[in-house]
């Protein structure tokens, strides 16, 4: 299971679906990202490496606004999701977030039962027709999030009283009802144990099929296993982007080279 | 020796120990602290509150215990012969402390010397003496209650030096004996330690004992009322007519129906906009504005009360007057109404219910808020669905607790909803409350063991009872959301 960067994606022809161009995040003074340029593919799994505090969390959260809730962040630049930029002033930040789903890096169920915990998104957005209907999103969810089998019997206990992976899992199912286009995953698997870790890994390779993922992680084997396309941050900077294969076997750059063999970070 | 100088003289004893007792264990360790077991601070410290905790403990006892022994020597030696027919043993009492008070008041002005104090005789120029003091007596002094006086003085001049004596000689010791023990090996820091628990676990105490003192009292006078007056009828009369030349209704319910009216009114004007307020400021409002609006909000809450009566009596009265009154609808006599003091007691309550649901609202952690957007809600499906549920427990216990408040609130009352005991639906009828009651059935001339001055003790116990009720109501609903929630 965890043999070396292999498993050649027959990567087709794709369409961009997120473009950003010399994007810039600061927090007060702090420059947190500086001047990142990243194209992330329809139907494609692009994974966020790099050393902690390096800002990956920082730019997966420019790519659904949630730094809008930040006081102290400004941010620069520009992000095209289906060729529109999602800062303009036409843009409603609500309607981008249904689209651009957001698993955070700390588990955050809401105080409310499992069930409504997973029928909270599909509610607001008057996804199900009736409540057969959304009984059955709310399973369907949480089977994708491999937490079905753990909560089936007690879909009416809180979501707060689940242990930490369960509720990190809870949060992937909350956030995959959505339906959403476009996944955000910051360290979804920090909190899980192997089997959980290869069954969400199952769920990130499904979801391929028809959105796009992107996914912040601290493993490389992770990244290799479930991405096509890494980008490694350091400092702020992206300093490579590319192939998983070939920033994982033949990185161009010796940051990089230095932070998957482990020398840095 | 007055109490004030002898705590004085104990805290600079204390003060002095701290400085010797770190002398001491630093010069024990030949002046390497590094030896010592414990930081010199704490051998002061020690050698302090050796001298300072015992002594100020025995003047707190002493001070409490030596009144209660005087009057209960002196009332057993009155006679049952110098107790008038219309008086009882109390009342001879407080004449027996105020020819005593009156005496030493005479003494330490120089009317009278120490010696003539002493010797007096009972005719009639003692109270004529007393009276050039400021010290005026009902009546003449009778020769059993001058005796009784001047037992009380030499009972209260011996307690006090014994007192003095005695204090002296605790602090003294408890001085000698930590500066004993003050050796490097010696630990200071834990022996400090369990003192300062020791002086955190009395404050406790003393706090819990003065409300059981409190609520005791209540109880007994409550008891001594149902004596006179049957309970049943204070509970279940619908009229309140209280006389003091005696055949008075003591009836409840109508000051508890006027009570809960304001109160609901108020509360109808107070919780909504004190939430609303607390939301559009935790959620909505920018740092700048938040920052000029919280602290005008919360200057509300510092006006005093008396104020609120004042604008509830003199302006809103008479503005709702001129709207449902005789010349508008028709419906209001006087501008005196359960409507004003209701208004002006939820204008009251605002500040409270705002500033109290900021905090709670504030206490919902920002992963909450994150979590909702991230799935596309919009600000407000977010407060509604996620935030207020969260905040609900917090919010219900500010409720509740506004609750207590509109129900124990007076100077509002008083003023703006007139004197009034009645049971009507009107809210524009004047009507009163249980508190207002309580004012004026125990101001004027009251005699304090009638029926009509110990309903009081009655009514607020009542009143206790029905805030505790709120409180422990308030404390089950947080435990239920609790448990469902985390
Ligand atoms: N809310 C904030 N306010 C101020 N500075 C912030 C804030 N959030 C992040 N930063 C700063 O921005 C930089 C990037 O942080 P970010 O959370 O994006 O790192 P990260 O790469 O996700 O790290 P990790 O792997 O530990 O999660 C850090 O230096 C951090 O101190
Ligand atoms: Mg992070």
């Amino acid at each position: 299971m965890y043999d070396a960067p292999n498993r050649e994606m027959k990567v087709d022809q794709k369409t961009t679906k997120i473009s950003a161009r010399g994007v810039q995040v600061y927090y007060g003074d702090t420059h947190a990202i500086k001047d990142v340029d990243v194209d992330i593919e329809d139907r494609t799994v692009t994974a966020f490496i790099g050393p902690s505090g390096c800002g990956k969390s920082t730019f997966l959260r420019c790519l659904n606004r949630m730094n809008d809730t930040i006081d102290v962040c400004r941010v620069k630049g520009e992000i095209k999701l289906d060729g529109e930029d999602i800062y303009d002033k036409r843009v409603d930040p609500v309607q981008l977030r249904a689209k651009v789903g957001m698993v955070f890096q700390k588990p955050n169920p809401f105080p409310k039962s499992i069930y409504d915990n997973v029928a909270y998104g599909p509610r607001i957005h008057g996804l199900a027709r009736d409540k057969a209907d959304l009984d059955e999103i709310v399973e369907r969810a949480l089977r994708r999030g491999a937490i079905w089998n753990e909560v089936k019997d007690r879909l009416d206990a809180p979501g707060t009283g689940l242990s930490g992976g369960q509720q990190q899992r809870l949060c992937i199912a909350r956030a995959v009802a959505t339906e959403p286009e476009v996944l955000l995953m910051d360290e979804p698997c920090s909190a899980l144990d192997p089997i959980a870790t290869a069954q969400v890994e199952e769920l990130i390779d499904e979801l391929r099929e028809s959105y796009s993922v992107v996914i912040v992680t601290h493993s490389m084997q992770q990244a290799a296993r479930v991405s096509q396309k890494t980008a490694f941050f350091h400092l702020g900077n992206l300093v490579e982007f590319g192939e998983t294969g070939q920033i994982f076997t033949n990185p161009q750059d010796s940051r990089t080279e230095s932070y998957i063999t482990g020398r840095i970070g | 020796m007055p109490v004030f100088w002898l705590v004085l003289i104990v805290g600079a004893m204390a003060l002095i120990g701290y400085g010797l007792g770190r002398a001491r264990a630093l010069k024990s360790a030949g002046g390497d602290s590094r030896v010592l077991h414990s930081l010199p601070s704490f051998y002061g410290a020690n050698v302090a509150l050796s001298a300072l905790v015992p002594a100020l403990g025995l003047v707190l006892v002493w001070l409490i215990a030596q009144p209660l022994v005087i009057n209960a020597s002196i009332s057993g030696d009155i006679p049952q012969s110098a107790i008038p027919e219309s008086s009882t043993l109390s009342l001879v009492m407080s004449d027996v402390r105020r020819v005593a008070d009156g005496l030493d008041l005479a003494v330490s002005q120089g009317v009278l010397s120490a010696d003539a104090a002493k010797t007096l005789s009972a005719d009639g120029t003692i109270r004529d003496t007393l009276g050039a003091v400021g010290v005026a007596l009902g009546s003449d002094v009778t020769p059993e209650i001058l005796s009784a006086a001047q037992t009380y003085r030499t009972m209260n001049a011996a307690g006090s030096w014994m007192l003095t004596a005695l204090v002296l000689a605790l602090a003294f010791g408890g001085f000698v004996f930590a500066m004993s023990r003050t050796k490097a090996e010696f630990r200071a820091r834990n022996v400090v330690e369990s003192g300062i628990r020791v002086l955190l676990v009395a404050a406790a105490s003393i706090a819990i004992l003065t409300t059981l003192g409190i609520v005791l009292s209540l109880i007994f006078n409550t008891i001594e009322f149902f004596k006179l007056y049957p309970a049943s009828e204070f509970f279940t009369s619908l009229t309140w007519a209280p006389s003091f030349g005696g055949g008075s209704e003591l009836g409840i319910l109508p000051l508890l129906w006027g009570t809960l009216y304001i109160s609901i009114i108020a509360l109808l004007v107070a919780v909504p906009i004190g939430l609303f307020a607390a939301i559009y400021l935790s959620e909505y409002a920018s740092p700048a504005v938040r920052g000029v609006a919280k602290p005008l909000i919360e200057i509300l809450a510092g006006i005093p009360t008396i104020v609120y009566g004042l604008f509830a009596l003199l302006t809103v009265g008479p503005l709702l007057l001129q709207v449902f009154g005789d010349e508008g609808l028709g419906w209001m006599q006087a501008g005196t109404a359960v409507m004003t003091a209701g208004l002006v007691m939820g204008v009251m309550l605002i500040p409270f219910v705002s500033s109290l649901s900021d905090d709670i609202i504030n206490a919902v952690p920002q992963a909450m808020r994150d979590g909702s957007y991230g799935l596309g809600a919009t600000k407000s499906e977010t407060i509604r669905q996620v935030i207020l549920p969260a905040a609900l427990p917090g919010i219900v216990g500010a409720i509740l607790l506004a609750a207590s408040r509109a129900i124990g609130e007076t100077m509002i009352v008083v003023l703006g909803a007139g004197a009034a005991a009645r049971l009507s639906m009107n809210p524009f009828d004047a009507m009163t409350t249980v508190t207002a009651k309580i004012v004026s059935q125990l101001t004027g001339d009251a005699d304090f063991a009638s029926p009509e001055a110990l309903v009081a003790f009655a009514l607020g116990m009542t009143l206790f009872v029905i805030t505790l009720g709120l409180n422990i109501f308030a404390l089950y609903i947080v435990r239920k959301y609790r448990e469902q929630y985390e």
